[in-house]
């Protein structure tokens, strides 16, 4: 093990420097297990939380909003595809992270086992879930493994639109009839608190939070960067009249924050489980979607060999 | 899986007239023309470039970080190579 140390401390000294960890460097084992678990989480997020808003492609209330919703929908694709990517290049394949995640092995964002009601879920995401996903995003623009990092910086351009659409939504149904301004409310004290769940558990609860600090793959911690959504969201609700769900929200002028409710951590530990209310559908569609696809590629290198032949014969 | 039968490409792009490609991530495709063509709609959906490379991803030889001494060596002594190492007269210009 001595002899180890010298590449230890070389790469302890690489972070400490704010330097980026390449995929050709060496690295500890764990650095690489713990990225290869958090990346490819991360990925499998994106991709599923393609299914809520998907469900409303075809029922969205009018042209305008289905190819918005459409061209979001094909962002977060893209960001799936963007982590995989960089995932990939820590030694694992593509194959074998989508077995993980059908399997139960891996495991993805809770919030996307919550089921998307109404309209005005898909405003209440947009402007909250992938609100709360933009204030942790931003933070990983400066993790420490650089194809992580750079994926994020990719990742956070595309993001600010998928929130204001959302919010756009929202703004929408809040200047709207009663009913309309019931759904968004009902939306949002839907949405809500399984916003804050996406944090993750209390930094004093979190199992791989101080070795990811240290290795600044994480760079601020899950109650930090809860604290800034909270603070930055009471505004944007305020502006449309409607309320967060929380008794015991309210600013503290000593913290210069907000002050809010606790969680319910049964429910987040429950969902996390396996026993929300969509966790089986979710991976039963990914399933079935990749199985329906597999014509696709066959056909496509069935394709590519033909024309390898076709040139070899000429 | 199924999948396996396609290939990695790495995918670099142009982001504009006049500047370097520059790697972006990689795609699955079955030849160059669907990792063209696949490239596009992953890493381009507005106009981040104006021309994209496709190369096989076993195509690629990398340094490793350990041919750092030989390959990288700064040459810091060798001073002469960079302009600061040349005092020039008091007053002149445009040099
Ligand atoms: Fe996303
Ligand atoms: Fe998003």
């Amino acid at each position: 093990m001595n002899d180890l140390v010298p590449e230890l401390d070389n790469f302890q000294q690489k972070i400490d420097d704010e330097q980026r960890i390449e995929p050709k460097d060496w690295m500890p084992e764990k650095y690489r297990l713990n990225l290869i678990r958090q990346m490819s989480q991360h990925a499998h997020s994106e991709v599923i939380g393609m299914q809520p808003e998907g469900n409303w492609i075809s029922s969205a209330p009018s042209l305008y909003r289905k190819i918005v919703l459409l061209s979001k929908v094909q962002d977060e694709a893209g960001h799936g595809l963007y982590l995989y990517s960089a995932t990939e290049t820590l030694g694992i394949t593509r194959a074998e992270m989508n077995a993980r995640l059908q399997s139960g092995e891996s495991k993805y964002a809770s919030i996307f086992n919550y089921p998307s009601l109404t309209w005005a879920d898909v405003g209440a995401i947009g402007w909250l879930v992938d609100g709360a996903a933009i204030v942790n995003q931003v933070s990983l623009q400066r993790t420490s493994y650089g194809p992580y990092a750079r994926a994020m910086i990719r990742i956070c351009k595309e993001e600010s639109f998928h929130q204001r659409q959302g919010y756009d939504i929202m703004v929408k149904l809040a200047e709207g009839s009663p009913a309309q301004r019931e759904m968004a409310q009902d939306a949002i004290n839907r949405w809500w608190w399984p916003s804050l769940m996406m944090f993750g558990p209390h930094d004093s609860d979190s199992v791989n939070s101080q070795q990811s600090m240290k290795w600044k793959i994480k760079r601020q911690s899950n109650d930090e960067l809860r604290q800034k959504f909270v603070d930055q969201t009471v505004q944007q609700c305020e502006i449309l009249k409607l309320e967060l769900p929380d008794p015991d929200l309210r600013w503290n002028e000593e913290r210069q924050h907000y002050d809010f409710g606790e969680i319910d951590w049964d429910e987040f530990y429950q969902v996390i489980k396996g026993n929300g209310h969509c966790n089986r559908d979710r991976i039963k569609h990914h399933v079935k979607a990749h199985k329906e696809g597999a014509w696709v590629r066959e056909a496509m290198t069935a394709y590519a060999g033909k024309k390898a032949q076709r040139k070899d014969a000429a | 899986m199924s999948e396996s039968t396609l290939v990695l490409f790495e995918v670099f792009v142009r982001s504009n007239r006049g500047l370097d490609h520059q790697h972006v991530g990689s795609v699955y495709a079955s030849d160059h023309e669907q990792a063209l063509v696949n490239a596009r709609d992953v890493y381009i959906r507005r106009g981040e470039g104006v021309s994209i490379w496709v190369v096989k991803t076993t195509d690629i030889v990398a340094s490793q970080e350990s041919d750092v001494d030989t390959f990288y060596d700064p040459m810091d002594d060798k001073a002469y190579r960079h302009a600061m190492s040349y005092p020039m007269p008091e007053g002149v210009k445009n040099i």
